[in-house]
């Protein structure tokens, strides 16, 4: 066991699949020599050699379609888009290639490709260091998505998600790569010292996907979250007074339905908060499938607390990201009725 | 005198009405460029990026350097699946037509660019074609009926009847699945070559897409990292003229394809394309080159189409009728086989047997095929495999889903 804050948490799980399987390989912007610029893949390459984690061109949609062609040809490459926001340019590989190669080839051909990337705000990271694109993602079958919100999770889940025959697309939320975050900027910066899920194994183990995680046990009202929201969440139950029951989705593709569908039935309320944007956000879908399972168990309509339907602004980031006085609001309003 | 500012639209050089006349396309000789040794320097050979790599003259003879010299036998063999190619096309296109299948493509006048080019290849070498070198099955001795039965989408496609007709794939023969969405196949190719280094093995990969695709970005991300990792991949522009209905003159102006190729330190080579001499020995020393270690080589092959895009395209309606039979580099096939007359190996009579020959073998497999199932009436794939090969083992949700289907 050791401390670790989840970029150390992503460089272990990478050293430790590097180590396990030769077939692994790593690249993207930045991620060979320099050791990646939130140092994710720190001493890699000196440890591994050039050949197995590399620097690549500029180029999101040449990173994709060339990790395809790797994945095709027997190798499990890890690639890392540099930052969410940036996927777009590969956005054809990854949704009409990469997550349909298995299907439309009979399952014939299939790349075990895993894209790792940054994602989210509340960094001052403006429209385009900020985005949450999850849902462009979840929408497209074939796919696995994970974000995980510890350093714990992160490297279980990254060493699955790599193992996986399936193509992930791993979501880091960059605001808790080096300490957790409840939402208050203007709090001082914790370090992943003080959390117990900063506590990480050394050696290899996993987490499987398609499992949720309970955060905070409760049992008058579900909340459910996802990476940097797990924790202003959490924070907002524990302030809020509410016996509220906090779950860490951890994939979204696939899904925990019966750990979701469990605590809703047995709380009857819900509210659900994530950092993307309201309109086809993967709020909608959970709300959708809770109301399709859970309707005669809803005490009150399912609330979503989510970033507004805007780019992500710079100057007014704290009036877009998702507070904890929202959260609080949510589960007042759903405890009302 | 300031020209007048305008909007430069580029055109077709004839449309329907036109009489069409290729005689300002400045055509080399054959036998005019030397074959380079394969270590040359990129730098040394730009030249061949803008002429053009002919082996086979107007006489129907081989020459210059670049002539593979091929034994008889295998140009016969060549010609033998160009032959089929052409009479597979023309019978699964009247099966279109009458229903029988939802849609089809054809290869006509393109037919030595992958039978060529293939024949040149090791079976181990990994083929990332577009949607117009179904040639390169017929290389590899695909069984037709399961071609066939892909085309029709019965119960013995291998692709489970999942994607349109034409869209093959083919593990067996290190063919990879072919999709619609254009030029997506030409980095990835890139990448596989990529992996064959990685692993320290001596096979290549190969990827063709059209001249309307190296419009798009892919083109470019493919010559760049093949360029960057000195990948072991052969990239070739098969440049047809036409994009469905859109000129050439759309996707690269005036310039040729192959030259982009300079600007990223590639050898680039314009081929003949109607030439299956030129292709076979452009192929086979690019290949040599990627397997010394030397990386990629880009190719433009440089052709008609000499069919409408699809069964869904009227070519009618954008370009003068005829204007294949004006074509200056003629027809793949016609060139070949009075190659072969010249050298005394074979003869108008052989080609007529041949033909017959396949054409019944073509019907044969056609009918065999059909006992698999038809379009409207099936049996098709079995519902379920609806839900199977979205992911490794369906997930809860899609068990669910298939549920729900009542299967």
């Amino acid at each position: 066991m050791s401390q670790m804050n989840i970029i150390q948490a992503v460089n272990s799980a990478l050293d430790t699949v590097l180590e396990k399987d030769p077939n692994v390989c790593i690249f993207g912007e930045d991620v060979g020599y320099f050791g990646g610029v939130f140092r994710c893949t720190d001493g890699l390459q000196s440890k591994y050699g050039k050949h197995r984690v590399f620097d690549s061109p500029l180029s999101e949609g040449g990173i994709l379609s060339t990790a395809i062609g790797m994945g095709i040809n027997g190798l499990r490459p890890v690639a890392e888009i540099q930052f969410s926001d940036y996927i777009f340019p590969a956005f054809d590989q990854i949704t009409n290639e990469l997550a349909k190669l298995r299907y439309r080839s009979g399952g014939e051909y299939w790349a075990p490709v895993t894209v790792r990337t940054p994602s989210g705000g509340g960094i001052r990271g403006g429209h385009y260091h900020s985005q949450s694109p999850e849902a462009y993602f979840t929408h497209t079958p074939g796919l696995k998505v994970v974000m995980p919100s510890n350093p714990h999770d992160t490297k279980g889940l990254l060493i699955t998600s790599i193992e996986d025959d399936d193509p992930v697309i791993f979501f880091e939320p960059k605001r808790l790569y080096n300490g957790p975050f409840d939402g208050d900027h203007k709090k001082a910066a914790l370090k992943w010292d003080t959390h117990p899920k900063g506590e990480v194994p050394d050696e290899y183990y996993s987490i499987p996907l398609g499992q949720a995680s309970i955060e905070r046990a409760g049992s008058k009202v579900t909340v459910l979250a996802y990476g940097t929201m797990v924790h202003v969440a959490r924070e907002a139950a524990i302030s809020s007074g509410i016996d509220a029951e906090v779950i860490d989705l951890r994939s979204l593709v696939p899904l925990d339905i019966d750990t979701i569908t469990e605590s809703v039935k047995k709380t009857g309320r819900c509210v659900i908060v994530h950092e993307a944007p309201r309109t086809s956000g993967f709020g909608g879908e959970l709300s959708a499938q809770i109301q399709e399972l859970c309707f005669y168990h809803l005490e009150a309509p399912i609330v979503r607390v989510t970033g507004w339907d805007t780019p992500f602004p710079h100057s007014l980031e704290w009036y877009y990201f998702p507070s904890q006085e929202r959260v609080i609001e949510a589960m007042k309003k759903v405890m009302e009725s | 005198m300031n020209k007048k500012k305008t909007l430069h639209v580029p055109d077709a050089p004839f449309r329907p009405g036109d009489k069409s006349d290729f005689a300002s396309l400045q055509l080399p000789d054959a036998g005019e460029f030397e074959k380079p040794d394969v270590l040359v320097d990129p730098s040394e050979i730009r030249d061949l990026a803008f002429g053009l790599v002919r082996v086979l003259d107007d006489k129907h003879k081989a020459v210059g350097s670049w002539d593979p010299k091929l034994k008889p036998a295998f140009l016969k063999e060549g010609l033998r699946h160009m032959t089929l190619l052409r009479i597979f096309d023309e019978r699964m296109q009247t099966m279109q037509r009458q229903g029988k299948l939802s849609f089809y493509m054809k290869s006509l006048g393109e037919e030595a660019v992958a039978i060529a080019q293939g024949m040149a290849l090791k079976p181990e070498d990994i083929l990332f074609p577009s949607y117009r070198q179904p040639g390169l099955q017929f290389v590899r001795g695909r069984n037709l009926v399961d071609m066939i039965c892909h085309c029709i989408t019965n119960s013995k496609d291998n692709v489970k009847g999942r994607q349109m007709p034409v869209h093959y794939s083919w593990k067996e023969g290190n063919l990879v699945s072919i999709s619609s969405p254009v030029g997506t196949q030409f980095p990835q190719a890139v990448g596989c070559a990529m992996a064959s280094a990685y692993k320290g093995e001596d096979n290549v990969s190969i990827s063709w897409l059209g001249d309307g695709t190296a419009a798009e970005g892919d083109f470019h991300y493919a010559i760049n990292f093949a360029s960057v990792y000195k990948a072991p991949v052969i990239l070739n522009v098969v440049n047809n003229q036409w994009a469905i209905s859109t000129h050439k003159n759309f996707s690269s102006g005036e310039a040729t394809f192959a030259a982009r190729g300079i600007a990223y330190d590639l050898p680039s080579i314009r081929v003949d394309g109607n030439d299956f001499l030129a292709l076979y020995s452009v192929t086979s020393w690019a290949a040599e080159r990627a397997r010394k270690g030397e990386g990629a080589t880009l190719i433009e092959v440089f052709t008609y189409r000499g069919e409408a895009h699809s069964t869904s395209d009227d070519p009618t309606r954008y370009r003068p009728k005829d204007e294949w039979e004006s074509w200056p580099l003629g027809d793949p096939i016609d060139r070949l086989k009075k190659h072969l007359i010249s050298l005394g190996k074979w003869s108008n009579t052989d080609q007529k047997k041949l033909e017959k020959e396949l054409d019944e073998l073509v019907i044969k497999s056609y009918k065999e095929a059909e006992k698999h199932g038809t379009l409207s009436e099936g049996p098709w794939a079995s519902e379920e495999t609806l839900f199977e090969d979205v992911y490794k083992k369906p997930p809860r949700h899609l068990r669910k889903q298939r549920q729900e289907l009542g299967i």
